[in-house]
């Protein structure tokens, strides 16, 4: 059996970020659709250190990178679910079907 | 390694916490205005010092942060945007007690992520500016707690940028892994043709093409203009629009320049989908807000045509416009915040008869919208003439004329506005006239629309030599 090289990574991210992308498109609650958007920036995480660790083993910019992307995403999910607080407060939905107030 | 290139970045973060911290120490009861006026003070100050930074084209961190003429002559025009922007957002950020230090405060953040994007000569530092800006903004298009429709703007802006975000990252991680690099010089000289490359180079340029608000992923921008606070729309309109062109232009033109791919056929399209989608769209619209933000996405489409031209004097033209698109944007929003503070609305039907109660703003709407239409002598004219003339000597024929056909086109739902303000009854409600701040925002980009517009010389000359940069 062939070790697990990069390619192996790159399929899983590929598939993890569409699976992000599909839960994106499809869900209709605000906290689901922001934890969609964590597994596109986590398919971008894996995809950051699999690179470093086989395309650039000596130089740490991927992992530097992901460190970068993992901190904002936090301040991201933090500002997010502030804002949905928000938005449950004056609306009492969390549902994107009922955010309709501005059309064309 | 010299911090003192750093000035800028460093004094507005400074200056942020000092008017949060300054804003918990004032009396409960006293008035916060002085906050906004120190604030406009601290950038005044900061606008001047970037004077001192022309031509030292210096690098720090290892080349990851350029202070070039390009990324010195954005900060200024960031500086110019969120002064203009205060001037006139006084007495609405007097609405948003007990909150107005923070309003302030995060404004300048935002700010401060502007700059580091304008001079990122890197992925990690291009990234961590534009989320410094990104994330700030879902807060402030939010801020006006208890109203339905800010939070609901709040919310979009917030999920679709979250995912644009995602986009570009996978983008930026593809070109990276390609080339083993982060940095943008090298990152060209390591570029070729390969599926990854060509995924990761339109993944970037999909995640930009939502900040800069071009069709097809301009679609968030009328709802979240609609709904955002009326000066935090005026930022998105203008200072993010400028920041977001300071990057694209600098990766493009520095990292993917060489790419074996015929990337200027693509954002040609782009230009084109946004300058017609945006002008068509803008003429249906009886609310202000939304006018402009349609008109914010023709925008986009006009200063992509520079970038589709890609040498010299593409990206002069890019320079002009931003800086008078941030000119009389400034007007026009300034005019808005007006009625709104007056009226509560922004439908056009506010604007009837303003002309009569207040013929200085009327006038300063008047010569920004007909700037952005590209009506001579204004200052928008001349920019539309450097940008389709760049386009034109490319051989881009029919995106120049396309270019023309839509400004003309634009005139008429421009029009409907002056209309409105200069021919219609007003409706007896009370006259929108403004704090004497904004009535000075009005006058300023009033007066820089109409003298860049007759007397461009100086600010073209600044904008030709700024856009040496990328091609000595």
């Amino acid at each position: 059996m062939a070790a697990i090289g990069l390619e192996h990574y790159l399929t899983v991210a590929a598939l993890l970020f569409c699976l992000g992308v599909y839960g994106l498109l499809t869900k209709r609650n605000l906290v689901a659709i922001l934890m969609s958007i964590e597994l596109m920036l986590n398919a971008v995480n894996l995809n950051m250190v699999a690179f470093s660790r086989f395309i650039t083993p000596d130089a740490f910019v991927g992992q530097l990178f992901a460190v970068f992307t993992i901190t904002v995403a936090a301040a991201e999910v933090a500002v997010g679910l502030a804002l949905i607080f928000s938005i449950y407060r004056d609306r009492a939905t969390t549902s994107t079907e009922e955010l309709d107030w501005m059309k064309w | 390694m010299d911090l003192s290139l750093l000035t800028t970045e460093i004094v507005t973060v400074a200056l942020a916490c000092f008017v949060v911290a300054l804003d918990l120490l004032m009396p409960a009861g006293e008035p916060r205005r002085a906050l906004g006026y120190l604030t406009l003070l601290g950038l005044a100050g900061i606008f001047v010092h970037a004077f001192t930074q022309y031509g030292l084209n210096a690098s720090l961190y290892g080349g990851m942060f350029r202070v070039d003429d390009y990324a010195v002559f954005f900060k200024q025009v960031f500086l110019a945007a969120y002064m203009l922007t205060i001037l006139f957002s006084v007495r609405t950020a007097d609405g948003f007690a007990p909150y107005t230090g923070e309003f302030y405060g995060l404004m300048l953040f935002s700010l401060a992520g502007m700059m580091v994007m304008a001079s990122a000569n890197d992925l990690v530092t291009l990234f961590v500016g534009m989320e410094l800006m990104t994330i700030t903004f879902f807060v402030l298009v939010g801020f006006n707690l208890g109203d339905g429709k800010s939070s609901e703007a709040g919310v979009k802006y917030l999920i679709l940028g979250a995912a644009s975000t995602a986009v570009l990252l996978y983008g930026m991680s593809l070109i990276y892994g390609y080339t083993g690099t982060v940095v943008l010089p090298e990152i060209a000289a390591r570029l070729s043709a390969s599926p990854a490359a060509l995924v990761g180079i339109v993944f970037f340029l999909a995640g930009f093409a939502f900040k800069i608000a071009a069709v097809p992923f301009g679609m968030w921008v009328p709802d979240v203009y609609e709904g955002a606070p009326v000066p935090i729309t005026a930022l998105l309109a203008m200072a993010s629009k400028a920041a977001s062109f300071a990057v694209l232009t600098r990766v493009f033109l520095t990292a993917f320049a060489d790419a074996p791919y015929n990337w200027p056929l693509i954002i040609a399209w782009l230009a084109a989908a946004s300058m017609i989608a945006g002008n068509l769209a803008a003429i249906l619209q009886t609310n202000v807000k939304r006018l402009l933000a349609y008109s914010s996405i023709a925008q986009a489409g006009y200063l992509l045509t520079g970038l589709v031209a890609a040498g010299p004097d593409g990206v002069k033209g890019i320079i002009f416009y931003t800086a008078l698109y941030v000119f009389a944007s400034a007007g026009a929003f300034a005019v808005v915040a007006a009625v709104r503070d007056e009226t509560g609305s922004d439908d056009i039907a506010a604007y009837r008869g303003l002309a009569r109660s207040s013929p200085l703003l009327a006038a300063a709407m008047t010569v920004a919208l007909l700037s952005m239409a590209g009506i001579p002598p204004l200052a928008g004219f001349v920019g539309k003439l450097y940008l389709f003339l760049a386009v034109l000597e490319k051989g881009w024929f029919w995106l120049a004329l396309l270019g023309f056909v839509m400004s003309m086109v634009s005139v008429y739902y421009y029009l409907l506005v002056v209309k409105a303000m200069y021919l219609g009854e007003p409706a007896g409600a009370p006259t929108a006239d403004g704090c004497a701040a904004l009535r000075w925002a009005a006058l300023a980009s009033l007066a820089l629309t109409v003298l860049c517009g007759v007397y461009p010389t100086p600010l073209a000359a600044l904008a030709s030599r700024v856009a040496q940069n990328f091609f000595q």
